[in-house]
C-alpha cells in the first residue's frame, strides 16, 4: 500500500525539463497491445503506486490506486461478495487496474454488465504539465464538468498517468450457469442474439469452435427455471471456460504466432467467412480473428457491419494496429491529446502513429 | 486575435433563409419569446434568431455560417432542462432540433434504435414495446424531453442504479461540430477504436457539438415488475434499509425515497394510500423473471420489517403497481399546489450520508425561514430537494437561490457533487468553482478549445471563466470571514 504521487510528479516533471518521453507501465502484462512503445521513451512505472484508497460496500464503489492489482482488488471485493462486473481480462498476476482502465479491456459479460468504461466514476490524472488534477467523482450520477474519467478508457495512457480510479462495483450474482449446444457459426448469430432479446438472466453468450455458449447468472431460481426451458446441456466446469475465455486463456488463443485480430461490430451482422479462426463473444458483438490480412483489408469489413476492427496482438506492431479515424476526428483528438499533454509526453505513438 | 466583423440580425436571417424555409427563421419578438427559457423559467433571455432545419445538411449549414461569423449557437431541444442550459444568448441563435422527431430505424435482432435528436425519450420505449424491448434511462420528463436533450445531459432516472444513465445506453452519435463538421461517435459496436468522445459529448450540455442522430440500446422488457412501498418512522431508518438492500445482493430496478412533506402532498394528490404519518417512505421495484422477483421481493419485504419499517404494502398487479408510483411520478405537481412556488435542486451525495445531509437540510430550512420537500433517488444518492417559496414575496427568490447554493455545496462537502443530472448551464456555473479546483476548469476550457476554438457553442454556460471563480471564491471567503465575526460579536 503506498502513495507514490510525489515520486510520480516528480518524474513527469523531470522528463519536461529535459525533454524526454515517458512510457507508462502498469504492470507491463498489456506490452503486446497497441503499437511498440517508443524505444526512446523513459519508463514511468505505477506497479508501486497501489492500494485500496476507499471502500465502502454498501455504497457499491470503489477508489483505488491505478497501479493496483486485478488480483488484490477482486480478492478484497470478494470478501463483501461482490466482484467488478465487467471482468477484465488477467493477462498475468501483474495486471493493473489503470493498464486496464487505459485499454479499455472488459470480458464476456459486457453486453450486460457494461464496460469497465461504463463502470467508471472518477479518476485523478497527472497531466503533462505534471498537474494532478480530480474529475467526475465517487457517486454513481455526476454531470459537472466534462466526463474527462471515461475519456481516459481506450486512451492508451496518451492523456496523462491515471493515478486514481473510482468505480462502481456490484454484487456477485447467486447463481450461474451455462448452456452448450453444437451449432454452426452462421446460427449462432441469429440464436444469441435472439435469445439475448429474451426478459431471461443472461450475461454471457459466445460461439467457438462448433458450439454456442450461454451463461446465465442470478437468483438461483431464475437460473435454474431458465436453463429448464430454453436447449442445451448444462455445462460441468462452465466457470472455468468464462474465465479462460476472459483471460484469453482459453485453447482458441493458443496460438500466438498468427495476428489475432478483433472486430467490434453489431451484434447480428454478419461477417464474410474468410481463410482463418473465427470466434464469437457478446452475442456477436465481438469477434476475434486470427489470420494474416491486412487492416486496410477488413477495415471496409468491418465498416460494412457498423464497426471497426483493431490488431489485437502480433502481426506488424510498428505500423497502425487501430482502425483509422476520419480526418475530423484525427484533428479534435490531437487537439484534444494537446490539451492534457502539450509536450507530448506521454505514450508518444502507442495508439496511433499521429497521437 | 481579431474578430470578425459581425453580421447583424438582418444579414444573418438572410443568410438562413437562403436554405431553410423562411417561417423556420424567427426574427420577430413575440415568436422568439416561446424560446426564452427552458425548464428553469427564472433565467430568461431572447435570442437574435431561432431556426428550426429540417435536414442535417441544414444543421451543418448554419453551423458554418456561424462559426464564421463567430455567432453563439444554443442548439435546443424540448426545453425542459432545469438548469437554464438551454436559455438563448442574447447576441446567438437558438438552434431547434424540434423537427427531426423520427424514430429512423429499429432492429429487434440486434436491439438498437436509431433515432433523430428530437425523438421524445418515451417515445422510443413506445416503438419499441411491439418487439418486446425498451429503452433503460426514464427521466421524470420522458413524456417531453428528447433523446438529444438527454445525450447532452446524460440524463438519468429511477431505472439508472441498476440500468445506467444515458451514457451507458448509447452506442453512438453522429454530430456536427462548432465548425461545421459531420462526425461520428462510437460505432454499432460496443466500443470503438481510440479516443472516447462519444464519453465525452455526453453530458456535455451542448458545449462541444450538435447531436443530429443517435443509436441507443434496446433491453428486454422484464417479464414482471413489483414494488414495494415501506414507510419508516425516521430518515435514518429509510437510509438503513436502502444501504440494507442493495448489502444483501439485490439491486432494484428503482429506489425512490420521500420525506414526510412530499408523502402528504402527493397523497393528497392522487390518493396513492401512502402512510401519511411516515417520516419516510421507500419505493423499491425489483424487476426481472417470475422466479427473481419473487425471491427478491420476499428477502426485500423481510428486510425491511427487520429494519423497522412501519407500514409494508407491495404490489400484487400492474394496477397496483402504478398506483403506488403514482405519488412519486406526480410529487413535483403535487408539491406545487402547496406552495405558489418551488425550486427543484439537483445534487449527489455519497449515500452513507444521506441521513445527516437531511438533517442538515432540514435545519437549514428553518434558517433560511422556507419550507423544504424531498423527493429523490434515493439508490444512487442523487437528491432533488425541493424549495418552496413565493416570487411575490420581495427578497424571497433570492433567499431561495442562497438556501439551494448552500444544499450544493453540502453535497460537495461530503463528498458529492453540485448535479446529478440536471446539468450545470447557467444555474450552478457558482458552484463549480466550488467543486473544482483552476486547475480543473482550464483542463474543461481546453478541452472545450479542442472541439470549438471560437467558444460559440453554447458560451457561458457549464464551465466558468477562472476569473469569475476566484472573485466568487473570494466572496465566499469574505462571507465567511464576516459571519465568524458576527458570530463572535453576537
Ligand atoms: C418535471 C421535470 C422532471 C425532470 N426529471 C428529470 C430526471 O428524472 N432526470 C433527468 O436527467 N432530467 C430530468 N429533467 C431535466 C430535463 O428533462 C433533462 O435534462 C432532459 O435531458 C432535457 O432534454 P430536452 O430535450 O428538454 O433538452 P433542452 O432543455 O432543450 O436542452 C438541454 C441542454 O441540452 C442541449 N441540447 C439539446 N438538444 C441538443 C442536441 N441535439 N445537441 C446538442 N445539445 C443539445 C441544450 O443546448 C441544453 O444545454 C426533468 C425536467 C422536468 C421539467
Amino acid at each position: 500500500m503506498a502513495d507514490q504521487i510525489d515520486l510520480l510528479q516528480e518524474q513527469v516533471q523531470h522528463a519536461r525539463n529535459n525533454n524526454r518521453k515517458l512510457n507508462i507501465v502498469g504492470g507491463g502484462t498489456k506490452a503486446f497491445m497497441g503499437r511498440t512503445a517508443d524505444p526512446d521513451a523513459d519508463t514511468l512505472s505505477l506497479g508501486e503506486h497501489t492500494g485500496i484508497v476507499e471502500y465502502h460496500p454498501v455504497e457499491l464503489v470503489l477508489t483505488v490506486r491505478a497501479g493496483t492489482s486485478l488480483a488484490e482488488i477482486e480478492a478484497v471485493l470478494a470478501e463483501q461478495g461482490q466482484c467488478l462486473h465487467f471482468e477484465p481480462p488477467h493477462f498475468g498476476e501483474a495486471s493493473t487496474i489503470g493498464g486496464t482502465l487505459a485499454c479499455n479491456l472488459s470480458g464476456p459479460s459486457r453486453p450486460w454488465a457494461g464496460s469497465v468504461r461504463d463502470q467508471v466514476l472518477g479518476v485523478r490524472l497527472l497531466n503533462g504539465k505534471g498537474e494532478h488534477s480530480r474529475f467526475g467523482g465517487q457517486v454513481m450520477k455526476n454531470v459537472a464538468g466534462y466526463d474527462v474519467s471515461r475519456l481516459q478508457a481506450g486512451a492508451m495512457g496518451t492523456l496523462g498517468v491515471i493515478t486514481e480510479i473510482s468505480m462502481k462495483v456490484m454484487p456477485k450474482p447467486a447463481a450461474t450457469l451455462t448452456l452448450v449446444q453444437d451449432m454452426p457459426m452462421e446460427e449462432a448469430v441469429g440464436y444469441m442474439n435472439r435469445r439475448a432479446g429474451e426478459p431471461k438472466p443472461v450475461s454471457g453468450a459466445c460461439w467457438v469452435e462448433g458450439k454456442v455458449y450461454l451463461k446465465l447468472s442470478g437468483a438461483r431460481s431464475a437460473v435454474e427455471a431458465t436453463a429448464e426451458q430454453w436447449q442445451g446441456s448444462i455445462m460441468e466446469d462452465g466457470e472455468q471456460f468464462w474465465r479462460q475465455l476472459q483471460d484469453m486463456r482459453h485453447a482458441f488463443f493458443a496460438d500466438m504466432d498468427t495476428p489475432l485480430w478483433r472486430f467490434s461490430v453489431g451484434s447480428a451482422a454478419t461477417l464474410p467467412v474468410m481463410e482463418g479462426q473465427w470466434m464469437m463473444d457478446w452475442a456477436g458483438a465481438q469477434r476475434w480473428y486470427r489470420g494474416e490480412a491486412e487492416l486496410s483489408d477488413l477495415e471496409p469489413i468491418a465498416r460494412a457491419s457498423g464497426g471497426q476492427v483493431s490488431l489485437f496482438r502480433g502481426g506488424d506492431r510498428a505500423g497502425e494496429v487501430m482502425h483509422s479515424q476520419p480526418e475530423a476526428l484525427k484533428i479534435i483528438q490531437r487537439r484534444v491529446k494537446q490539451s492534457f499533454d502539450p509536450d507530448g509526453l506521454f505514450n508518444p505513438g502507442r495508439l496511433y502513429s499521429w497521437l | 486575435m481579431m474578430s470578425k466583423a459581425k453580421a447583424n440580425k438582418a444579414q444573418l436571417a438572410e443568410l438562413f433563409r437562403s436554405f431553410i424555409e423562411p417561417e423556420f427563421v424567427i426574427t420577430d419578438d413575440e415568436t422568439l419569446k416561446p424560446y426564452e427559457c427552458d425548464g428553469l423559467a427564472m433565467y430568461r433571455e431572447l435570442p437574435l434568431i431561432v431556426v428550426l432545419p429540417e435536414t442535417v445538411e441544414q444543421v451543418q449549414r448554419v453551423m458554418r455560417i456561424c462559426h464564421e461569423h463567430e455567432v453563439p449557437v444554443v442548439a435546443r431541444g424540448a426545453g425542459t432542462g432545469l438548469s437554464a442550459g438551454a436559455m438563448p444568448h442574447k447576441e446567438g441563435v437558438v438552434l431547434s432540433l424540434a423537427k427531426f422527431n423520427r424514430v429512423l430505424d429499429i432492429d429487434p435482432l440486434r436491439r438498437t434504435a436509431r433515432l433523430q435528436p428530437g425523438v421524445r425519450n418515451l417515445a422510443i420505449s413506445e416503438q419499441a414495446a411491439p418487439y418486446g424491448l425498451y429503452y433503460g434511462p426514464d427521466p421524470s420528463s420522458q413524456i417531453a424531453c428528447t433523446i438529444g436533450g438527454n445525450v447532452a445531459e446524460n440524463a438519468g432516472g429511477v431505472h439508472c442504479l441498476k440500468y445506467g444513465l444515458t451514457v451507458n445506453n448509447l452506442l453512438s452519435a453522429e454530430v456536427i461540430t462548432a465548425e461545421g463538421e459531420r462526425v461520428t461517435l462510437g460505432s454499432d459496436g460496443l466500443d470503438s477504436c481510440g479516443m472516447d468522445l462519444l464519453a465525452l459529448l455526453t453530458g456535455s450540455e451542448g458545449l462541444l457539438g450538435v447531436v443530429t442522430e443517435v443509436t441507443v440500446k434496446l433491453l428486454p422488457i422484464p417479464e414482471v415488475a413489483r414494488v414495494i412501498m415501506a414507510g419508516f418512522d425516521s430518515i435514518e431508518k429509510a437510509g438503513d434499509a436502502v444501504g440494507g438492500v442493495i448489502n444483501h445482493g439485490i439491486i432494484p430496478g428503482g429506489l425512490e425515497m420521500m420525506d414526510s412533506q412530499a408523502i402528504i402532498a402527493a397523497d393528497d394528490f392522487c390518493g396513492a394510500g401512502y402512510p401519511r404519518e411516515a417520516k419516510a417512505l421507500l419505493l423499491c421495484e425489483v424487476d426481472g423473471t417470475e422466479e427473481e422477483v419473487s425471491e427478491h421481493i420476499a428477502e426485500a419485504e423481510a428486510l425491511f420489517r427487520e429494519l423497522g419499517a412501519t407500514s409494508i404494502r407491495t404490489s400484487k398487479n400492474e394496477q397496483e403497481r402504478a398506483l403506488l408510483w403514482k405519488g412519486r411520478k406526480s410529487a413535483f405537481p403535487a408539491v406545487g399546489r402547496i406552495s405558489p412556488d418551488y425550486y427543484c435542486m439537483d445534487g449527489t451525495i455519497p449515500r452513507r450520508h444521506l441521513a445527516k445531509v437531511l438533517l442538515e437540510m432540514e435545519k437549514m430550512s428553518e434558517e433560511f425561514g422556507l419550507r423544504i420537500a424531498n423527493v429523490f433517488h434515493a439508490g444512487d444518492g442523487n437528491l432533488h430537494p425541493l424549495i418552496l417559496f413565493d416570487a411575490n414575496v420581495p427578497g424571497e427568490f433570492e433567499r431561495t437561490e442562497a438556501f439551494g447554493s448552500k444544499i450544493l455545496e453540502l453535497c460537495v462537502a461530503v463528498g458529492g457533487c453540485i448535479t446529478g443530472e440536471h446539468g450545470v448551464g447557467v444555474e450552478k456555473i457558482r458552484q463549480m468553482a466550488v467543486q473544482f479546483n483552476d486547475q480543473e476548469l482550464q483542463q474543461f476550457h481546453d478541452v472545450k478549445a479542442a472541439f470549438d476554438p471560437l467558444g460559440i457553442l453554447n458560451p457561458g454556460k457549464g464551465v466558468p471563466s477562472l476569473k469569475f471563480c476566484q472573485e466568487y471564491r473570494s466572496l465566499e471567503h469574505k462571507q465567511h470571514r464576516h459571519e465568524q465575526a458576527g458570530a463572535h460579536h453576537g
